[in-house]
């Protein structure tokens, strides 16, 4: 997936138990999100000292989320008796919602939230605008507010079924 | 704000590259350069955060939520890392709330009060338009860990831009009221303007040496896109004489005292107080 650096050979075996450990951590946002899905996590790797490192991307820079996942990490590999385990803070390159997985997107919809198109970003911002009902499909579909109800989401309606929707914003 | 690093192994992204960059030997220039960047972005947000609860309609009440939890992300990141800079152990919540105003030095438009609706549109609009331009000249910092944060920033700012720009042109081309209400506006605020485009020594030394853009080289950009949404908007671009304001060095209008005494109060009277 994308930019993801899964170690090939070196401590791959090894360091399995804490992808997978980390594919179990919720988003705290959107609980049916782990943090693998979101695309927050942007490696799990070694040092020349063969210090582990996990590397963890914010999504938003004011998103209140990240504390709490930071910590969750941290519980996390202190279960796993990686209690000497580095968490590094990646900003560069910046978090974009085109990481968030397949499965992802195919749990966000299943949730009620219109996932973001994949490649709906490029180096000048949003390219993509158009969003499907999560809960009839039909394209017809109308931004009610820019912001919703997290940084991450903006509020829209569908035309075809009248419900309305969260969408998942493009960033 | 709260503290990462009681999370124990926690290394926040500018550890481990050093301050060894371009702009070692400009340490001090940097640090007040970051300060004008991250209060900017600061009291911007706290002024964002007062209309929570007291916005004409609920997405803009959500609206105006969201963009101040944007720039005090923003700010936060600049903060911290403007703490290591000066490197006498100051984190963000230290200089956040135990600074006074002279030591502030965000842009003299950034604290201006909101006003009405409007008024809190076109003060957006300009810092936007601006920040746009600052945030996209600084993706190229020679300064690898302010252009991820530029980087990081300038797509929360296209999202702000697009809000903000929006609006000006309903409120322009609306009604006689929100038309008259928001040129009274812009024919205010306009005169702040100067000052985001007024390079002191700081802002040249850092340009010299690539850490910063240079300021007036931004301008004619900025000033097409400003001519080209005021048009959509049909609103006139104000013919103010230019004045400059010195927020950057320190010198503040009254308001921002005001706005740092409500924003302070807690960590003033409690000292450390967590929760």
């Amino acid at each position: 997936m994308n930019a993801l650096s899964r170690p090939a050979n070196h401590g791959a075996q090894s360091d399995r138990d804490v992808w997978e450990a980390l594919a179990r951590l919720p988003d705290p946002e959107i609980p049916v999100l782990s943090i693998i899905d979101l695309g927050i996590v942007r490696f799990v790797r070694r040092s020349p000292e063969g210090e582990l490192h996990v590397g963890i991307t914010p999504t938003y820079s004011g998103c209140p989320a990240t504390d709490l996942i930071r910590r969750t990490v941290r519980d996390a590999l202190d279960a796993l008796g990686r209690e000497d385990a580095v968490i590094e803070e990646v900003l560069a390159p910046a978090w974009t919602s085109d990481w968030i997985t397949a499965e992802g997107r195919r749990k966000l919809r299943e949730f009620g939230i219109a996932a973001p198109p994949a490649g709906s970003t490029g180096p000048r911002g949003v390219v993509s605008e158009v969003h499907e009902c999560p809960r009839c499909g039909s394209a017809r579909t109308q931004r009610v507010s820019e912001f919703g109800s997290t940084p991450c989401k903006a509020h829209y309606r569908c035309l075809a079924c009248l419900e309305p929707f969260d969408q998942f914003k493009c960033l | 704000m709260s503290g990462p690093e009681a999370t124990p192994g926690w290394m926040p992204a500018s550890r481990g590259q050093g301050l060894e960059g371009p702009a070692a030997p400009l340490r001090a220039e940097l640090f007040r350069y970051l300060l004008r960047l991250a209060d900017t972005s600061l009291v911007l947000g706290q002024r964002l955060g007062e209309w929570v609860g007291h916005a004409p309609a609920l997405e803009e009440d959500l609206a105006f939520g969201n963009l101040a939890l944007d720039c005090i992300g923003q700010a936060r990141l600049l903060l911290t890392y403007a703490g290591e800079v000066e490197g006498r152990g100051r984190d963000e919540d230290a200089l956040a709330f135990l600074r006074d105003a002279p030591e502030f030095a965000n842009v003299s438009l950034a604290e201006q009060p909101n006003g009405d609706f409007g008024r809190t549109i076109v003060r957006q609009w300009l810092i936007d338009s601006w920040q746009l331009e600052v945030q996209a000249a600084l993706q190229r910092s020679t300064d690898t860990r302010l252009a991820a944060i530029a980087s990081k920033a300038l797509k929360e700012t296209r999202y702000h831009a697009r809000f903000s720009s929006g609006w000006l042109v309903r409120l322009g081309d609306g009604t006689e009221e929100s038309r008259r209400r928001v040129q009274a506006a812009l024919d205010e605020l306009w005169r702040f303007t100067t000052e985001l485009f007024s390079p002191d020594d700081i802002d040249e030394r850092l340009a010299a040496a690539g850490v910063a853009p240079a300021l007036a080289e931004l301008r004619p950009h900025w000033s097409g896109e400003v001519d080209r949404v005021l048009e959509q908007a049909t609103l006139t671009r104000p013919d103010t004489p230019a004045y400059r304001w010195h927020g950057k060095q320190g010198i503040h209008t009254e308001h921002l005292g005001h706005l740092l005494a409500q924003m302070q109060h807690l960590q003033r009277t409690y000292p450390g107080a967590k929760w």
